[in-house]
């Protein structure tokens, strides 16, 4: 459950960003200011694990959104890339192309894969303040789901699982 | 990431197979998922060759913005439990996966009620429950109830209440983990 070796750990403080969604739209984390984020990298559009594992997260944003929490994906791929896997995969939720400098985000959250030259599979909850209240990163090609997500959010809240 | 079954199984699930089988297969699933009709097919032999040994559940999973008649899918298949009966509810889950990928409309409300009675259902009944939402709750509640047991995409399975990551493409590989299930 707890993060493991590299990625921040609960009580970090969320590195800021901006990052293009589009080609002339970009997402910053000041954006979201006294709202709840879950940030979700993922190696690759297209790749097949990742492919389920966004399909998932797009089934959930009304969930998501009962905790007041939005949904922010994130890769290495450029905003054109983003858009076509978005539109194939009807995703309904940003992707954030962390392409120049490729992978500087991921870095900063410790979820950067230097051999491969993609981002971890790592998810980030990040408080109204910006603080990372949970993290954890999943072996590379194991969908991690979205139940560790959701009880973070509840514990967040107060609310029992 | 828990990947272990919550709830447990009860008598509100689909069950084929005796309640004290040594093995308790649970898939959750997506009518509209090709992967899932692909592993109705393994499913089928497997449980041929288990016989008795094995008891297996099927609990709804419909990834519905992929797949947008998955569903009203679930539903019906839903409505024909409810007023069928359990022999009806599996004919249905079996002509779901067997029509999947017939024509481009194979899953669409005309057809869903085509299947409800050959199924052995009243197809008015699974019109007017697709038209009210009537077991849109159902199906949200299974769903629900896969995203908290670590169901990551479908189908995902749980053999004796702990998910299978392993290779349920072929029958051997598959078999040979709800054997090892058992000792």
């Amino acid at each position: 459950m707890t993060a493991t070796t590299n990625v921040l750990p609960a009580g970090s403080p969320a590195p800021a960003f901006s990052l293009p969604v589009t080609a002339n739209q970009r997402v910053s984390l000041a954006d979201f200011k006294g709202q709840t984020v879950i940030l979700a990298f993922y190696p690759a559009d297209w790749s097949p694990v990742c492919g389920d594992q966004m399909a998932l997260y797009n089934e959930l944003i009304g969930e998501f959104r009962k905790h007041g929490a939005v949904l922010l994906g994130a890769s290495v791929d450029g905003p054109w890339c983003h858009g076509a896997f978005a539109e194939a995969r009807k995703l309904h939720f940003p992707l954030l192309s962390d392409f120049e400098p490729k992978g500087a985000v991921a870095r900063s959250y410790g979820a950067y894969r230097k051999e491969e030259g993609t981002s971890e599979r790592a998810l980030f909850v990040i408080d109204g303040t910006g603080t990372i209240r949970w993290s954890y990163k999943s072996p590379i090609g194991v969908n991690p789901g979205a139940d560790g997500i959701l009880e973070a959010l509840e514990s967040m809240n107060g609310a029992q699982p | 990431m828990s990947g272990t079954l919550k709830p447990a199984v009860s008598d509100a699930d689909h069950a084929v197979g005796p309640a004290d089988a040594p093995i308790t297969l649970v898939e959750y699933g997506d009518f509209q998922c090709a992967h899932c009709a692909l592993a109705h097919h393994r499913i089928t032999a497997i449980q041929e060759r288990f016989g008795d040994r094995l008891r297996f559940v099927f609990r709804n999973f419909p990834l519905a913005e992929v797949h947008p008649e998955a569903f009203h899918a679930a539903e019906a298949a839903e409505c024909v439990a409810a007023y069928a009966g359990s022999a009806a509810y599996w004919k249905m889950h079996d002509l779901l996966f067997e029509h999947q990928q017939d024509d481009l409309d194979a899953l669409d409300d005309a057809h869903l009620a085509g299947y409800a009675t050959e199924a052995g259902a009243d197809a008015e009944q699974v019109s007017r429950a697709l038209a009210t939402d009537a077991f849109e709750e159902k199906v949200r509640t299974d769903f629900m109830s896969g995203v908290r047991s670590g169901v990551n995409g479908t189908p995902t399975f749980f053999i004796n209440g702990v998910r299978h990551d392993g290779d349920w493409s072929t029958v051997a590989t598959f078999a040979a983990d709800l054997e090892r299930a058992i000792i």
